[in-house]
């Protein structure tokens, strides 16, 4: 059906449609409106759901792992400092196989406090076990929430996932999208039929124990194994969506990419407008294109590669920083993917749009500019820049 | 309660070979617990000595189900799974009914775990939380923590030329769950063993949230040896400094009221955290808390309803 929805209720209407047994909320701007939107429901018996509302998003998230660990799909979500806060938990869900879908809405950390996008909350807890999709509207936040279950639910995978959007410019922005039936999502997400619940008294288990030295590393090799799959079943799980909902989704998406010599790389909303300037660029000739990551969590290393592999110049556009002196998380993720399969690509960084900054189409054109003077002097000026910053 | 010979029948929850050290009260006191329960229980713990004594991967001492997730929040995450029982009990997919109880020490309950044990007692959740108060954080190497008695030497309140140890009373932590008007909260000690398991079955009993805390000897941070841990509980309890009382709907009501109570120095001089205590320079410190647990013995008076016999 086609509706007009913000990103957080298309996001609630997901969460709706999988019915989750227990849902734990906690409020923080910009998510706040998907736990209003999922109160409503619940007062007016639309969903089965366990609702509690927590003192804290550590709380929260606890309360989630407890509900999760007991046999029952169990959600939240956070944004920014909420997710810091259950930054210790967080990792104690992935260490546990907690299959928790929590969408964020992305939000620059304090401090100083802000309320605005960018990717600095989910940024700080990338490699915390979590498989991370990105989404660029508020189609594919609504789409990533469906796909996320089944992605985590999988027994090769048995991983929590964030579903991410920008805060405000998809959390709050109203847009049209495509909803699907409740019975055609109910069987798509199936049942959940997890191995050793908690609430079983005929088989008592132990979540938890005390793991040293001769038991930690196996357990923690075996949650990489199921990383390294997670990239296997979100391409099944994308092309079993496209099936059923005609929406085809993969690790990453590619635009114009087939020719081009100049490619920007970037997540979440942005590539929306990097799209049109790709678009205006191709029209002076500038032969640009675009990838788009969706899965950040696990990162899409060879086929990014593969993706790059006919591409001269690679700007990566940060909307968070690394404070370590090289450049952002994405450039360093993009960077390492590429060493030792793509010897002579040149990759420059962009950070932008950090705690809510506007990025406009001059600004992504001036980017497609420097890549373009850095693909026909040879010479890169500067590895690391700031969009639109005073400096 | 249940009689002797019936609670010598029913199952173990906690089987033998755990790590606690002997005479540990908590091991004691988890045992009274899970013995006086009748129901299937899902058991939480709180990081600590109960926790890692227990649950030593490959092994496991519990043969109820078992959580732990990390220090702080042992109340918050049995709330999750208080609430998955429920949904599963309303889709028919679960008949036995099962009882929740958390475990944790004075550090994950007075201190770190104090605002997801806040959140879980108001949001109302049927469970009983325990705490298992030992006076320190023991499990880290005897720090102190609100729970501390004053004058206790600690590792981060040591005895030196110009320090006599924990400077502050302990925080009065039941009273802060009775401000949360639940069904029931209690004080107990394993010394008094058929109370206490009165206690946890009508907790258990009580459709709500219901708390108790329990005076947990450490023969480690409180220096006694480990074969004398009841009797410490039975002194703490007989001196007044650890008070058995209840409160139901907010309705105080003292467990044990002796004609006379010791001196509490009976109980210090005991115990190797208060030898410093004893010489003539701290002798105003001994009158101090000897004041102080008059003085919070004559508030429960108030408040309860006691056998004027006793008085």
């Amino acid at each position: 059906m086609r509706v007009a929805m913000t990103g957080n209720e298309a996001v609630a209407y997901a969460m709706k449609q999988i019915n989750p047994e227990v849902v734990a909320a906690y409020p923080i701007t910009p998510q706040t409106g998907i736990m209003q939107k999922y109160a409503e429901y619940v007062a007016n018996g639309q969903v089965d759901t366990e609702f509690l509302t927590m003192d804290s998003e550590h709380s929260a998230m606890s309360a989630t792992i407890g509900a999760s660990a007991s046999g029952i799909r169990a959600m939240t979500a956070t944004s920014s400092n909420g997710l810091a806060y259950m930054w210790e938990v967080v990792y104690i869900a992935a260490s546990y196989r907690l299959p928790i879908v929590m969408p964020v809405v992305n939000r620059a950390l304090s401090g100083p406090i802000n309320i605005h996008c960018d990717h600095s909350d989910t940024m700080g807890c990338r490699d915390s076990g979590w498989i991370q999709l990105f989404s660029e509207n508020t189609q594919e936040a609504y789409d990533n929430a469906i796909q996320a279950l089944r992605i985590a639910e999988h027994p090769d995978v048995l991983l929590p996932a964030m579903i991410t959007y920008d805060g405000f410019i998809i959390s709050h922005a109203l847009e049209t999208l495509n909803t699907y039936e409740d019975d055609k999502v109910k069987k798509f997400i199936g049942s959940y039929n997890p191995k050793y619940p908690l609430i079983n008294p005929d088989k008592p288990v132990t979540y938890g124990p005390l793991d040293f030295f001769d038991y930690y590393f196996e357990h923690k090799r075996q949650q990489a194994e199921g990383m390294i799959n997670a990239k296997k079943v979100i391409l099944e799980v994308g092309k079993a969506f496209e099936k059923e909902f005609g929406r085809s989704y993969g690790l990453f998406e590619e635009y114009r990419m087939a020719d081009a010599e100049l490619a920007i790389i970037v997540l979440g909303s942005t590539a929306g407008t990097a799209k049109v300037v790709v678009d205006m660029v191709r029209e002076k000739g500038y032969k640009v294109g675009l990838i788009k990551i969706r899965s950040f969590r696990p990162f899409p290393e060879e086929e990014l590669a593969e993706a790059l592999k006919r591409i001269k110049v690679l700007a990566v556009m940060d909307r968070s920083l690394g404070f370590n002196g090289v450049g952002g998380p994405l450039f360093n993720d993009v960077r390492a993917a590429l060493f030792g399969r793509n010897p002579d690509i040149k990759v420059v960084n962009y950070v932008y749009g950090l705690g809510g900054r506007e990025i406009t189409p001059n600004d992504i054109w001036n980017i497609c500019n420097n890549i373009r003077d850095i693909n026909l002097t040879g010479k890169i000026e500067k590895t690391v820049s700031y969009v639109g910053v005073r400096e | 309660m249940a009689s002797l010979k019936e609670l010598s029948t029913r199952e173990e929850i906690i089987a033998p070979g755990h790590r606690l050290c002997p005479g540990c009260g908590a091991a004691i006191v988890a045992r009274m617990v899970t013995k006086a329960a009748k129901n299937p229980l899902v058991v939480a713990c709180a990081t600590g000595c109960l926790e890692v004594s227990t649950t030593i991967y490959p092994f496991t001492s519990w043969k109820s189900s078992f959580l732990h997730v990390a220090f702080e929040n042992s109340a918050a995450s049995l709330s999750g799974a208080e609430a998955a029982y429920r949904a599963l009990k309303k889709k028919g997919k679960i008949k036995e009914d099962i009882r929740f109880i958390a475990f944790g020490g004075d550090g994950g309950t007075y201190d770190i775990g104090f605002q997801s044990l806040s959140g879980a007692l108001e949001r109302g959740h049927r469970m009983l939380i325990i705490c298992y108060d030992n006076g320190a954080y023991m499990n880290t190497g005897i720090q102190r923590s609100s729970a501390t008695p004053r004058g206790a030497d600690t590792t981060t309140t040591p005895v030196g030329k110009v320090s006599t140890g924990k400077k502050e009373y302990p925080k009065d932590l039941t009273a802060c769950v009775v401000a949360h008007n639940i069904p029931y909260v209690a004080q107990a000690s394993p010394s008094h063993y058929a109370d206490l398991m009165r206690k946890v079955e009508k907790a258990l009993d009580v459709d709500g949230p219901s708390f108790i805390n329990i005076l947990s000897p450490c023969p480690l941070g409180w220096r006694c040896p480990g074969e004398d841990s009841i009797g410490m509980a039975k002194l703490a309890v007989e001196t007044g400094f650890w008070q058995l009382y209840e409160v139901e709907n907010g309705e105080y009501k003292m467990n044990y009221s002796p004609k006379e109570r010791k001196p509490l120095r009976e109980w210090l001089e005991k115990q190797g955290r208060f030898r410093h205590l004893f010489t003539p320079a701290n002798e105003h410190i001994l009158k101090e808390l000897q004041e102080h647990v008059d003085m919070k013995w004559e508030k429960l008076l108030q408040k309860s309803c006691v056998n004027t016999e006793n008085k």
